[in-house]
């Protein structure tokens, strides 16, 4: 039951391209469930200067890149109503919808004030209405934000398009290359660079109150973790021991990170408490032990060993203790992410046929889902309400980042211009 | 109308502030003085963000050392060592030229050699960190082996970040799993 379109958001924001250039990002749509939910978002009478960005395209591709919604496209509309005496349900009753949006955006003042409408279209109920103020410069944010609302009513579910992303960028500069650590909004628009260097940039990972980002750097010729402050810039080297710095993560309390050390021998998962700066070693063995991520209630890490001969997934109390296996199916499973809610794990996997899939595992049955659908997919990490999985994949030659149900029902890409964008993480 | 006035009933007022980039994410860029000069950090400030010239990391300086490094016939010529997949084992046909290497050093005991472990792109990328290490520490091994002193040589693994080959193909991968003997 899985229908395969394409649909290029771009074309439903005609007269707004300046928007894109200057984000240098499309969205695509690769893949769509056919169970979606019907929505018209209808575009919102506009009073004063609204600018470039159009605030209903941005919430039909939050909603449609979810995979729950289908929404109608604007030449599909009958009618534009823009205020609650204007709606004639039955005009969208004909087109097939269950719900649908209406509002008004007024940029007369300094700020945006927005206002609007969901309604159930068979009953003419009224689902929300709600006023907004945004600034100058977020109104993308206020359209996530439009979107979560409409999402979390309709689902049940808390909506995750208002939250922000991480990932690296690399390109090539002139005899060298150029990473950059950048920050952008969940749908990739609004990309700002917070660390760049001629070396490779790695793994960076969101702090749970989402000011702070861990990564690593071998600007210095070898590998060294810090951890950045995202409201000054500042940043600290918390770990350059000899050998591998690697794989940064944030404990749920913030107070520590999981990470990588080699300076012992083998890679090692350690514990760096990051306010006394003491590491607790949790695992030993010659074996590769890497790629720690913590469980949302502390208690338990997930990482990656070979100690079975081919990297797979094991688990591990925080504090130390007994080593479990968590993965069997297959001949590589890494990379192992928690949902927020414990009850998932995505991990980039590969049954022996050389392709490299993303997988959500459902703890409790401990089935495998794989849900993309590349050769070279890497770095899963969910969204904070755990619908979707964020990841990077290969796509003609290039490294981009997707974002996937976690049914696997629907794919949405986000590509830069040029360059390689990879090691995605979703912050909250 | 009644749906008016259950709208208005219902009406909330909310203000967006989360994320006002003018607002909670200010104070600029900060230039990191703890590093060196062709880096930068930038908080999450709107415009300015500050940028840099970068040189190119150039590695091997075949130029400072002897001629037999670029006799094709000497073993010296070859400072990339080439790994199958999933494997840190030396293959044979490089075990003459890790001797090559290892005599080199013990007879210049001053001379510093960087082992840069590559992997190749498939699997994570943080796995492949490690995968590049285990192959870095191969050669020190047998370099060791061989008399080289511990402080001539140091391992760092780039994993899949530094690719030779830029293909997505086995001929491609084949020569990203590397270990470069970079001389200092």
């Amino acid at each position: 039951m899985i229908l395969v379109f394409r649909i290029l958001v771009l074309s439903l924001m005609a007269g707004f391209a300046g928007v894109a250039c200057a984000a240098g990002l499309t969205i695509e749509i690769t893949k769509g469930s056919v169970t979606a939910v019907p929505i018209a978002v209808v575009p919102f009478a506009q009073t004063g200067s609204i600018g470039n960005v159009k605030l209903t395209s941005v919430v039909n591709s939050d909603l449609a890149g979810s995979g729950l919604f289908k929404t109608l496209a604007e030449d599909d509309m009958l009618t534009k109503p823009s205020t609650p005496e204007s709606v004639n349900f039955k005009d969208w009753q004909v087109l097939g919808q269950d719900y649908m949006v209406i509002g008004q955006v007024d940029g007369s003042g300094g700020n945006y004030n927005v206002q609007f409408y969901l309604y159930n279209v068979h009953n003419g109920e009224l689902l929300i209405g709600y006023r907004l103020t945004a600034g100058p410069n977020d109104l993308r944010r206020a359209a996530h934000h439009i979107s979560d609302l409409i999402y979390e009513k309709l689902t049940g579910r808390k909506g995750a398009f208002n939250t922000r992303i991480a990932y690296v960028t690399s390109s090539q500069k002139g005899a060298g290359k150029q990473f950059m650590l950048q920050v952008a909004d969940s749908d990739g628009f609004n990309p700002r660079t917070i660390f760049e260097s001629p070396e490779p940039i790695m793994a960076p990972n969101w702090s749970p109150d989402g000011s702070k980002i861990a990564y690593v750097s071998f600007h210095s010729k070898h590998s060294e973790i810090f951890v950045q402050t995202l409201a000054t810039g500042q940043r600290e080297s918390v770990s350059s021991y000899p050998g591998i710095n690697g794989a940064p993560a944030f404990s749920p309390d913030g107070g520590s990170l999981a990470i990588t050390l080699s300076k012992d021998g083998s890679p090692d998962v350690y514990v760096l408490n990051l306010s006394g700066r003491s590491l607790t070693r949790l695992t030993t063995g010659l074996s590769i032990d890497t790629e720690p991520n913590w469980s949302a209630d502390g208690s338990t890490i997930v990482f990656t060993s070979d100690q079975g001969g081919k990297p797979q997934l094991y688990t591990i109390p925080a504090t130390g203790g007994k080593v479990s296996r968590l993965t069997f199916q297959g001949d590589y499973n890494a990379r192992g992410r928690f949902s927020a809610d414990g009850k998932s794990i995505a991990m980039v996997t590969s049954n022996g046929g050389g392709d490299y899939r993303i997988a959500v595992m459902d703890l409790a049955t401990r089935t495998v889902n794989v849900i993309s659908d590349g050769r070279l997919d890497d770095s899963p990490s969910f969204a904070p309400n755990g619908s979707m999985v964020l990841f990077s994949a290969n796509k003609g030659g290039q490294s981009v980042l997707f974002v996937g149900s976690t049914d696997g029902a629907t794919q949405q890409k986000l590509a830069f211009e040029s360059g390689e964008v990879r090691e995605p993480d979703w912050g909250p | 109308m009644k749906l008016n006035k259950s709208f208005l009933a219902l009406v909330m007022t909310a203000f967006l502030f989360a994320g006002c980039s003018s607002n909670d994410e200010a104070d600029g860029t900060t230039a990191d003085a703890t590093q060196g000069t062709d880096a930068s950090t930038s908080g999450l400030t709107d415009g300015s963000l500050s940028g840099s010239q970068f040189g190119s990391g150039g590695s091997n300086g075949n130029s400072r050392l002897g001629a037999e490094f670029s006799d094709p016939n000497n073993p010296l010529s070859k400072q990339i060592i080439y790994f199958e997949l999933d494997s840190s084992q030396i293959r044979q046909d490089y075990v003459p030229v890790v001797a090559a290497h290892a005599q080199y050093l013990t007879a210049h005991p001053n001379q510093h050699v960087i082992l840069a472990g590559h992997a190749d792109e498939r699997g994570s990328s943080e796995y492949n960190i490690a995968l590049g290490e285990q192959r870095g520490k191969s050669v020190e091994r047998l370099l060791r082996s061989q008399g080289v002193s511990a402080s001539q040589l140091e391992v760092v693994s780039y994993g899949r970040e530094k690719p030779a080959a830029t293909g997505h193909n086995e001929s491609a991968w084949s020569l990203n799993r590397r270990v470069e003997v970079g001389y200092q």
